[in-house]
């Protein structure tokens, strides 16, 4: 019964798709708004019918009903119901269900937003949805059914994979990864919508801005969850390692933020339009590329994915979407001509460029050595695989310039830079950098690119931090506010500006947190007889002893350990091994102990069965929470940026040089609501805007 | 550059973009040149000759029976790596996996040295499900392709 429901779901979305797609390109040109309303109501009609497909695969999973196709390739009575629900999304086909999900609850929200739209720019972007939606309910009625009939239905399955159900990240990271992933098509269906009906203007600019800051949001979050899963599961002590996986989401990252950036360009100057619609297909591009990638078996093998049924689909789809965009881009170069140019080189914009510059040459280099293997098996037919040295080598110097940027950016105006500003915006900034140089050289810091990210990192931690400082103090000044009240209602005026300083803080945070945690990483590998000690940056683990338990999906070792600090007991670990059944690999469970200037990460490698040794591998990293805190500060920059708020009716560009440095208030002070009033009153006045 | 006519200076910056692209295209084709590791079975390793020699490689195979001398004092581990044709010694350090044992198949990374010892900088024992001991008298292509589905992670 679950099975016919949920795909029978599937089944009239993608005829209701078809049928509203046709509805609205007929719409829109017989300038039939009754048939293009009828098409917007089948996008939350789609919305309603996905929740009921997943809702049905979930009671599926929940109640191991082993006759519907992906329970029997997933579950298994033992798994625990917390990680039977969430492997909603752990294998193929119910990730591209939940996909289907997500997608249509964006579009059903998009739509809803923008209904009221004149212009034939919402009904296009809608069509370019339903597009992308007919593709992926395609995929779970033929090569990609998640509710085919199992017969004879078996008594048990193999449960998901153990790496999939060995923390709760698991439940955050995917999710997160899906709604940033395909968050992204929204931004594309605006830039199809706004080609198509000629209307590149101010609003597509900063609707699109909005739905990709959103996406972008929910992307970082998914990539530094990522990482954090990483950290805590594969026992390595890492968190990132060029693996084609993490490529895969990472580069649409890089395509986002770019235009995040180049964007602001375009509202202010009206240059770089062409440059920014095809950054929002390339990204679109690419969140489709980095799904082909690790849903075919691609990777595994170049001939895999022919094996596999999915992945011809995803390049036949690619190959579309790619050609459609090229040749509608190609028709429409008028209207994609830049209307300014660049004044001077000591400018924001010049800033912009580079940092677009960056962003692109990174993505090529994800790009190529992540391609490279394939073509390499493909072409010559040997297997190799890109070392993280050249990922490393080549990325670094990047994230050092970009690390520049940010600070450099902030303290340029736009259009052209006067000598004098130049000095007072630099000159402290610069004294920073040289100290934090300075102190860490004199601290024994000898890798050249530790030192340059703690300079940098100082130098645009300033830049940014200061122009919190510069604004609340023009608040005081102007409005006699407190320094606490100024500062807070920064964000309320000008959440856009601030919600950025935030995000760079963030970025500037995560990325010191990596490279101290990288350069000045302390490891030691040792084998234990009971109350034998292994001492490593002033820490003593002593082994006490190892025990069993079995649980209902695993059999679980660990090994007590009691962690001494100048000879005071601080903690004791427990790093874990999870033998699951049906896999001959135990899944670690590393003991980690958080603390904000370093951790201990003590990873179980081996046992004696009797207990009477172990060997364990124990890292001391410094500031890595700060890469998990850095990446909920990015997080935090885009809600505030994304925070709905009243704007002026007549956008004023920014105050020049030396005026007071953010918008002026709308709302007179005195009559100035507060807090949630304040978006309630909003959300009705104005709606997808800024 | 303000005064310059719109269409001279697009073509400067043109010029000047092709440049710093196909730039930066030559050291990625470079860096990736370097950093290629291959993926080789100990015939395969045997076969490149000289050049195998201080490359870095993968190599993959399976845990030869009885070769297995671990020293847990020291962290010393050193074994032989068999795709059912060649052999090779391979030595690493630190502690390998719980499931290190006889006939497993594993992937190290690393370089054959001249003393004809492959030096391994990290030991990864195969997790496939597809995983199975070598027949006798298997082709070490067959090894090498059960060895790789599913991944060399």
């Amino acid at each position: 019964m679950t099975r016919i429901l949920g795909a029978s779901a599937v089944m009239v979305a993608f005829g209701i798709s078809i049928v509203a797609l046709g509805m609205l390109l007929y719409g829109i040109r017989a300038r039939r708004d009754e048939f293009i309303r009828a098409a917007y109501a089948a996008l939350y009609v789609n919305f309603a019918l996905l929740l009921v497909a997943n809702l049905a695969m979930v009671w599926a999973l929940a109640t191991n009903d082993f006759s519907v196709s992906y329970v029997a390739q997933v579950g298994s009575r033992s798994t625990p119901l917390f990680y039977a629900v969430i492997s909603l999304w752990g294998a193929l086909e119910g990730s591209i269900l939940f996909w289907g999900l997500v997608l249509a609850g964006y579009a059903a929200a998009v739509i809803w937003l923008n209904r009221e739209q004149e212009g034939t720019l919402v009904p296009w972007a809608a069509a370019t949805l339903f597009g992308i939606s007919i593709f992926f309910y395609l995929l779970l009625i033929v090569p990609a059914n998640p509710f085919e009939a199992v017969f004879p239905v078996p008594a048990d399955g193999p449960g998901p994979n153990p790496l999939l159900q060995n923390h709760i990240l698991m439940a955050i990271h995917p999710p997160l990864l899906y709604l940033g992933y395909v968050g992204l098509s929204v931004p594309f269906a605006f830039a199809i919508g706004a080609l198509m009906s000629k209307r590149l203007d101010d609003w597509w600019i900063r609707t699109t801005r909005r739905w990709t800051l959103t996406a972008w949001a929910f992307l970082s979050a998914a990539v530094v969850a990522g990482m954090w899963w990483s950290y805590e599961v594969l026992g390595w002590g890492g968190y990132w390692a060029w693996d084609p996986v993490e490529n895969a989401s990472f580069m649409p990252w890089l395509t986002a933020t770019a235009f995040l950036h180049s964007v602001m360009v375009e509202e202010r100057r009206g240059m770089l339009k062409l440059w920014n619609v095809s950054l929002v297909i390339a990204t679109f591009l690419l969140t489709i590329l980095g799904t082909f990638l690790t849903r075919s078996g691609v990777l595994s093998s170049v001939h895999a994915f022919a094996e596999g049924p999915i992945g011809m689909y995803f390049l036949i789809f690619m190959a579309i979407v790619l050609l459609f965009s090229l040749v509608l881009i190609a028709g429409r170069s008028t209207e994609l001509r830049s209307t300014g140019s660049l004044d001077a080189v000591a400018s924001r914009e010049t800033v912009f460029l580079a940092n677009n510059l960056i962003f692109t040459a990174f993505t090529f280099t994800v790009l190529l050595g992540t391609l490279f293997p394939l073509a390499a098996e493909a072409v010559r037919g040997v297997k190799v695989s890109v070392g993280e040295p050249f990922f490393n080598r080549m990325t670094l110097p990047l994230c050092m310039a970009l690390l520049f940027l940010v600070g450099v950016g902030p303290a340029l105006p736009w259009r052209a830079a006067t000598m004098d500003h130049l000095r007072r915006q630099f000159l402290p900034p610069l004294v920073v950098m040289i100290v934090v140089a300075a102190v860490s050289l004199a601290l024994g810091v000898r890798s050249p690119y530790a030192v340059l990210a703690f300079a940098f990192g100082g130098f645009a931690l300033y830049v940014n931090g200061h122009e919190f400082v510069r604004g609340a103090r023009a608040r005081m000044r102007t409005f006699g506010e407190g320094a606490a009240t100024a500062f807070i209602r920064l964000f309320g005026v000008n959440g856009r500006r601030y919600g950025g300083y935030t995000a760079h803080i963030g970025m500037i945070v995560l990325t010191i947190g990596i490279a101290a945690s990288s350069a000045f990483k302390a490891e030691a590998d040792a084998t234990l007889r009971a109350g034998e000690t292994l001492t490593l940056r002033g820490h003593t683990v002593r082994y006490d002893g190892v025990w069993g338990r079995e649980e209902p999906q695993r059999f679980v070792v660990g090994a007590d350990l009691s962690v001494m600090r100048n000879g005071q007991a601080i903690a004791t670990m427990t790093p874990r091994l999870n033998f699951y059944t049906g896999t001959e690999q135990p899944i670690s469970t590393p003991a980690v102990r958080s603390r904000p200037n370093e951790d201990l990460y003590i990873n179980l490698m081996a046992f004696h069965a009797q207990g009477e040794h172990v060997t364990i591998r124990a890292l001391v990293e410094p500031l890595v929470m700060w890469i998990w805190i850095g990446g909920g500060i990015m997080g935090l920059g885009a809600l505030i940026a994304l925070w709905p708020r009243r704007r002026p009716p007549v956008r004023t560009s920014e105050a020049p040089v030396g005026r007071v440095a953010f918008e002026e208030p709308v709302v007179p002070r005195g009559v100035q609501p507060v807090g949630a009033m304040q978006v309630r009153d909003e959300g009705r006045g104005t709606r997808d805007e800024g | 550059m303000i005064g310059r006519p719109q269409r001279g200076r697009r073509t400067l910056l043109a010029i000047g973009l092709v440049a710093i692209l196909s730039g930066f295209g030559w050291l990625i084709y470079g860096g990736i040149g370097e950093n290629l590791v291959y993926f080789l079975t100990p015939t395969e390793l045997h076969a490149k000759g000289e050049t195998a020699y201080d490359a870095p490689v993968r190599l993959g195979g399976v845990v030869k029976p009885g070769s297995v001398s671990w020293n847990a004092e020291q962290l010393d581990l050193r074994f032989a790596l068999t795709d059912g044709g060649r052999d090779m010694a391979v030595h690493s350090r630190g502690a390998p996996p719980q499931m290190f044992r006889d006939s497993i198949g594993v992937i190290v990374e690393g370089r054959l040295t001249r003393a004809g010892v492959f030096e391994s900088t990290s030991l990864m024992v195969k997790h496939s499900n597809e995983y199975r001991a070598p027949d006798h008298g298997e082709k070490p292509v067959m090894i090498d392709e059960s060895l790789m589905r599913g991944g060399a992670r």
